[in-house]
């Protein structure tokens, strides 16, 4: 019998770029072969989107419009009240970094260097000012994080919570025409702070009434679980679209002549009621995940049956269907783009008035490349979000 | 040991079915504080089932069961009372897998009888050191063995002070080599004085600690006796047939 002391270290392979190569690429004939078409491809596809992007297309008309695709018609004197909403976005961003996500540098090295980059781009002295506020406030919210002071990760959470409503209340204003934060009405926000508060406000909203919704559909009450059922199934068997042209077209026939309701604010639930139902079914499949020990270990406990959900049972599925809910939180993200059907301007609203405007007739591919872009890099962020999310509470997993 | 005469669980003609399935079939028990109580017989025997039904995981459906003065009955507030006083330990363990080992014996503490956190962490450090495990306190139970998971089990029940603890095969689950371990705890407790109800197969515990024995089957008491009576001379042929199976192999 070999004994313990005759363990051998692992085998070592030597990392060389050929070896590598005939390894993976070029270890048998039909890969080879695939290997060469592969590289042909990408070169003949790389070469002509590069030529497209540096020499024919005219990115001009996205530097023109700059303004209108990230905020819309929102007037110019009072953009500094969205940059204090942006401010505090990215010191909460800073925080959590430091507090939940200490080892991913490269995330944090590029909330610092990333507004950096866009400052060096031509903007006006000011504008580069703001864009540094980014870096700045990102910079102070990380390395309060790292002082690992008591209670801040509370304190945090809070924030986070706080953050739509305090944004909200910026954006809308306080005071009447002549006052400091003069009211901007909702009928001028647009791009991307639309589209960004559509995506927030749907993920704010119907995560909680999409988790009271799947509870109820298994509750033991029959009044509550038909409501539920009756509810989830009537939305999911309708597309969204159609839920924005009721709220947007129908609704406004429906009330008194003197009652009308902001149109943001009705997309904004149609959006909510639509994702909570969605929601709740996700939800549903992770409580079912979980096995009947646990409800019998909390009741044998003396668990009732509120605590058993609050504190065993939805801890646990919702942990589950992280993956599941993110994927759907980035569709929704991509769904706002639907409003600019109803006529609102969000970021493909305001995308169809800049190709509008006679000076930039026909420069589809700039615009509708440019706000690809913006979907893209937002719903990765989500996306590289929930992995760090799970990662981090995947600890004692079975 | 600190046996009294009083009885604290009381089951008179307890009846369950399944569907068409008659489980317990006219249950009698009576138990008193401190006794240990060791159910034993061949599966699907209903031995499991009527032990669920003295904290209510199962419903009876006929007769009545008295656990320390207050009747289970439909209302609620009587099942909670009673899940409060009687702590369960499971074959499958069913620790809670997003809590640590600390928290998971520390929860119902804090929620359910409302201690402060701390007064809660210091008695579940205290019943991790009597169960054997104070270094595992902050670990997953996910990165326990099993023996260490049911050790882990048996303290989150005991950390809610239950004067009965229910013991659902805690060992059939485990490795042999863990089954030790997790059978010294329960002597420990046995002799502690705390009143326990055990369904299990290990005849060497019941030799060890139990006062008295109960042989289930076909959901009947078949017969029932202190361990020397049942080892040495059962009355009926079933419990000699099924004694000498588990003790013979």
């Amino acid at each position: 019998m070999s004994q313990a002391t005759d363990s051998l270290p692992p085998l070592t392979e030597r990392f060389t770029v050929l070896g590598w190569l005939r390894k993976n690429l070029f270890n048998t004939w039909p890969n080879s072969l695939l290997s060469v078409l592969a590289i042909l491809f990408v070169y003949w596809a790389g070469k002509g989107l590069l030529t497209w992007i540096f020499t024919v297309a005219e990115w001009n008309v996205v530097a023109v419009n700059l303004r209108l695709f990230m905020i819309g018609q929102y007037p110019a004197d009072q953009a500094w009240r969205l940059w204090i909403g942006m401010y505090f976005l990215a010191f909460l961003i800073g925080n959590s970094l430091a507090i939940w996500a200490p080892h991913s540098r490269a995330w944090t090295i590029s909330l610092f260097v990333l507004p950096i980059l866009l400052a060096i781009l031509p903007f006006s002295p000011i504008v580069r000012l703001e864009i540094l506020g980014f870096s700045l406030l990102g910079a102070i919210g990380w390395f309060l994080g790292r002082s690992q002071l008591s209670g801040l990760r509370r304190i945090v959470v809070i924030g986070w919570i706080i953050f739509l409503p305090v944004f909200v209340l910026l954006i809308h204003g306080l005071t009447g025409e002549n006052g400091s934060m003069p009211v901007v009405r909702t009928n001028v926000w647009g791009g991307l702070l639309l589209t960004f508060l559509l995506t927030v406000s749907g993920i704010f909203f119907s995560f909680p009434l999409g988790v009271l919704l799947a509870l109820g559909r298994r509750s033991n009450l029959p009044i509550v679980r038909w409501f539920s059922i009756g509810y989830i199934e009537l939305v999911r068997g309708v597309p969204l679209i159609t839920i924005l042209f009721m709220a947007q077209l129908m609704l406004p026939l429906f009330l008194p002549a003197n009652i009308t309701v902001d149109r943001v604010l009705r997309a904004m639930v149609g959006i909510i009621m639509f994702s909570a139902a969605y929601l709740a079914e996700n939800v549903r499949g992770g409580l079912q995940a979980i096995p009947k020990g646990q409800f019998e270990a909390a009741h044998a406990l003396g668990f009732g049956g509120a605590q058993t959900m609050l504190f065993i049972i939805l801890p646990q599925a919702l942990r589950l269907v992280i993956p599941i809910l993110v994927g759907q939180f980035i569709s929704l993200f991509k769904d706002t783009s639907l409003v600019a059907i109803v006529g609102l301007f969000d970021l493909l609203g305001i995308a169809k008035t800049v190709l509008a405007q006679p000076e930039f007739l026909g420069l589809q591919r700039e615009v509708y490349a440019f706000i690809s872009l913006i979907y893209w890099i937002l719903s990765y962020v989500m996306s590289y979000l929930s992995q760090r999310l799970e990662v981090t509470l995947g600890v004692g997993q079975r | 040991m600190s046996q009294s005469d009083e009885p604290i669980i009381i089951c008179r003609d307890v009846n369950k079915w399944y569907g068409n399935f008659h489980a317990l079939k006219g249950i009698n028990m009576e138990v008193r504080k401190g006794e240990v109580i060791v159910i034993f017989g061949p599966s699907g025997s209903g031995k499991s089932t009527f032990i669920r039904t003295i904290n209510r995981l199962e419903e009876h459906q006929k007769g009545q069961i008295i656990v320390d003065g207050i009747e289970l009955t439909h209302d609620v507030r009587n099942i909670e009372a009673i899940r409060m006083e009687t702590g369960m330990v499971f074959q499958q363990f069913n620790l809670f897998p997003h809590l640590t080992v600390l928290q998971n014996i520390a929860l119902a503490p804090i929620q359910v009888r409302k201690w402060d956190k701390e007064k809660a962490e210091e008695t579940a450090r205290q019943l991790l050191e009597r169960v054997g495990i104070p270094e595992q306190a902050d670990k997953f139970p996910g990165q326990l063995s099993g023996g260490q998971q049911q050790r882990v089990a048996i303290a989150r029940a005991m950390a809610m002070e239950p004067k009965i603890l229910l013991f659902d095969e805690p060992t059939s689950a485990l490795d042999p080599e863990m089954i030790k371990e997790v059978l010294d705890v329960m002597i420990g407790l046995a002799k502690s004085g705390m009143t326990m109800l055990v369904v299990t197969h290990e005849m060497g515990f019941a030799r060890a600690v139990a006062d008295r024995m109960f042989f289930f089957d076909y959901g009947q008491i078949v017969e029932s006796g202190k361990p020397e009576e049942i080892f040495n001379n059962p009355r009926e042929d079933r419990t000699k047939l099924f004694l000498s199976q588990i003790l013979t192999h």
